[in-house]
């Protein structure tokens, strides 16, 4: 676990770091304008960035990632009767910038794989490149082999866990999802290396926001329409709930045909519904 | 086989455009026991003598387990051959951890035939004397592969290699039924590259009319030059003996 | 060089004096919990498949056991990462070991080759706790348990992970043999029949279900005897 700052505001609850509510003015002054960052949830515990370990002077010069600079929020996932779904928003945040508004955090691998991520998103990039030599790798053998999508989650399980071995973890958590012998394939890998398949995974916050959603209404033989429907029901959840998130999202389809990562699209949302209206109404310690 | 000048080490040619130790390395396969091995279209099956080499010595093991999917046989100098079966099996336990499935067997036999060239074009080395029936299943299906100590490798239905294993392969050749010496497709393949068109490979299907249209022109025009000029098909030459 | 602790103790202080802090942690706790008890001519080992991260689960269906031969098994709890680190290593040990021998290996060895790998990473260990378990050579249950650095003991039964507060006090109440100190050495082994302790195991998993959060959806129980290794799912809740 996460050494964090004194937890359990009794404003806000157990488990909610913050200060008590007389201090919140000097809150600002105490914590200047930093990036704060989300850590995936299946790597380290929390999601704060401990400021005081990055400015401590003194500080190990080296230049190992002790924090994420510019991240992605949630990838959701599940699976179809027929196939994969991923979907994602293309938000990159500089802590709570919104830095880069069409960046594709889900792309294509190989003709039946396609890899989402959040967390640090320089850090999947040079995943990316990684990936995209072992494509080359495999069309250089001109044997029409092809990595399936349970070898390159295996691989990228290798990759993030030798990392965090370093204590030069890749920052990311990772959603791999394909078709393998006509089956779907679905697979997660965090930062530190855990690693897990499951029919329905989202990462970050989603993993609070949407995988109840997909809990109660997923099921790995739905149809293709039913589980877009379901999707977009969590995402707009999520675009709701998650601040660093953004209505401009992508969704990608992996079925036997092969793969299709769609352009990028908004959802409908309201925002007259009567919590939103007065949403400290029913919060204590929220203005 | 006779000594020569040219013979002393693997890096010089002789005047007749051969390497004489990679040939004596190919001849030390022919000195070990025979070995077999067949494929259908489920299934591949290896098989090797194991006669003691004197009356008093027990018989050494020539067929090994690399993998769950891929094993060999091997014929020539078995200490060779161990060394090979223990890199082979170190790929695919490597391949396992890092990627969770089986190496396939194409790549893994081609990994070994690089390793065999490599000895041949170094004079601080000596080329392996042995010859590997490799045979495995993977994604593309079962297969049968046959590496010699040139580094060259070759895809078999069906194979024997090994002292007096001529008649095995006779026996072999007569009982399966392998495509004649007539064009078909799969037997050749076509690369075409010029102005304004990118090299392009014509094989399999898309093939099949090419050699409809030439089956015909042969028919209708039988003084047509047979084939390009040399006569048959020019004899294996040494360097690619099996 | 940042000091990484396992958990949030807060600063950490250095020889030299400064205060260093980690900014993020290269272990995670996972949770589970392992069980495992042998007898005269059996082994039962269970494990529940739960697979979480501080309050969230992460997915409700992850065996934390690998089957090693048809007379040993390994069960595994806490650090997922590493726990499948270790599993594989040591299944990779185990193929080398079957290609030089001809033979699995028996249970007594696998027990020393996983207090060795433990070992290894002893100043960046596994975060693991390891129960070895399955038939000796004379055909008796043998567990072995270990700590995540390669301590480990031949025991009659044991219990390892977030349940094992809950389940190990049952257990020594249940089958405990007499008293370790007396002379001759009394057999260790517990008396019970197969089938009371998969009785007594499943039980045991139910209990620590209601109260542990780590334990819960389902438990995977290997049953190993000489001819071979059933395996038994048992349902828990799964809130």
């Amino acid at each position: 676990m996460l050494a964090r700052p004194p937890s359990h505001s009794p404003a806000l609850g157990p488990g909610c770091a913050g200060p008590p509510l007389a201090e919140a003015s000097s809150v600002s002054i105490q914590y200047p304008a930093q990036p704060t960052a989300q850590v995936p949830t299946c790597g380290a515990a929390s999601f704060l960035v401990d400021h005081n370990a990055v400015n401590a002077p003194g500080r190990d010069p080296s230049q190992h990632t002790q924090m994420p600079y510019v991240t992605g929020s949630s990838v959701l996932a599940l699976t179809f009767k027929d196939g994969v779904m991923l979907a994602s928003d293309t938000l990159g945040s500089y802590g709570s910038t919104k830095r880069y508004k069409s960046f594709e955090r889900i792309r294509k691998v190989n003709d039946r794989t396609v890899l989402g991520a959040s967390g640090e998103l320089s850090d999947f990039q040079y995943i990316m490149n990684l990936l995209d030599e072992l494509t080359t790798d495999d069309f250089c053998e001109d044997d029409g082999g092809m990595l399936s999508p349970r070898e390159i989650w295996s691989y990228l399980c290798r990759v993030l866990y030798n990392r965090r071995n370093k204590q030069d973890p890749l920052w990311n958590s990772l959603v791999i999802g394909g078709i393998e012998h006509g089956k779907p394939f679905l697979g997660t890998v965090g930062m530190i290396g855990t690693h897990y398949t499951d029919d329905h995974i989202a990462t970050g916050f989603g993993n609070m926001l949407a995988r109840p959603l997909f809990r109660e209404k997923h099921s790995p033989d739905m149809s293709e329409a039913d589980a877009e429907a379901l999707i977009h029901e969590a995402l707009k959840v999520c675009y709701y709930r998650d601040k660093q998130s953004i209505n401009k999202f992508q969704l990608a389809k992996i079925t036997e045909a092969g793969v299709s990562v769609s352009e990028p699209f908004a959802l409908p949302t309201r925002w007259d519904y009567k919590h939103f209206e007065n949403p400290s109404a029913n919060a204590v310690g929220t203005w | 086989m006779f000594r020569n000048q040219y013979d002393t080490d693997v890096v010089t040619w002789s005047p007749q455009g051969r390497i004489h130790q990679v040939e004596y390395a190919m001849e030390g396969v022919k000195q070990g026991s025979a070995a077999v091995g067949l494929k259908s279209k489920t299934h591949v099956v290896v098989a090797s003598l194991r006669r003691p080499q004197v009356e008093l010595s027990s018989s050494l093991r020539k067929v090994f387990k690399i993998d769950d999917h891929l094993g060999i046989a091997i014929s020539g100098l078995v200490s060779d051959g161990r060394s090979l079966c223990r890199y082979m099996r170190n790929e695919c336990l490597n391949h396992k951890f890092v990627y969770d499935s089986p190496m396939s067997t194409a790549r893994l036999v081609r990994d070994v035939a690089d390793r065999a060239q490599v000895a041949t074009q170094r004079s601080w080395k000596r080329p392996l004397g042995v010859g590997l029936l490799v045979a495995g299943y993977d994604t593309s299906g079962p297969r049968l592969f046959y590496n010699c100590p040139s580094g060259q490798y070759y895809d078999y239905k069906a194979f024997a290699m090994g002292a007096r294993s001529q008649a095995a392969k006779t026996y072999l050749e007569r009982n399966s039924c392998l495509p004649e010496g007539e064009l078909t497709i799969e037997t050749c393949s076509i690369g075409l590259v010029g102005k304004d068109l990118n090299f392009t490979l014509i094989e399999g299907q898309s093939l099949q009319p090419h050699l409809d249209a030439y089956k015909a022109a042969e028919g209708a025009d039988d003084d047509a030059p047979g084939d390009g000029g040399g006569g048959d098909a020019p004899a294996a030459t040494p360097m690619e003996t099996s | 060089m940042t000091i990484i602790v396992p958990s949030g103790t807060g600063n950490v202080y250095a020889g030299s004096g400064t205060i260093q802090h980690p900014s993020w942690s290269p272990y995670d706790e996972n949770g589970g919990t392992c069980v495992a008890v042998s007898g005269n001519d059996y082994c039962v080992v269970a494990s529940s498949n739960r697979l979480s991260t501080g309050f969230s689960i992460l997915t409700r269906d992850e065996s934390k056991i690998i089957k090693m031969s048809h007379k040993c098994v390994i069960a595994t709890a806490n650090c997922q990462a590493d726990r499948k680190t270790l599993q594989k290593t040591l299944q990779t040990r185990h193929i080398m070991y079957m290609h030089n021998h001809g033979k699995p290996m028996s249970v007594a060895a696998m027990a020393q080759l996983v207090s060795n790998t433990l070992y290894y990473k002893r100043f960046f260990p596994y975060y693991t706790y390891n129960l070895v378990c399955g038939l000796d050579e004379e055909g008796k249950g043998a567990v072995y348990t270990y700590d995540p650095v390669g301590s480990y003991e031949r025991t009659g039964y044991s219990c390892e992970g977030t349940g094992k507060d809950l389940i190990q006090p049952v257990l020594d109440n249940q089958l405990k043999a007499s008293s370790p100190l007396v002379l001759p050495a009394e057999n260790w082994m517990t008396a019970l029949p197969m089938d009371d302790a998969v009785d007594l195991v499943k039980d045991a998993f139910v209990s620590a279900g209601e109260r542990d959060i780590y334990t819960g959806d389902v438990v995977e129980l290997l049953i190993i005897t000489k001819d071979g290794v059933r395996t038994e799912h048992l349902d828990l809740k799964k809130d």
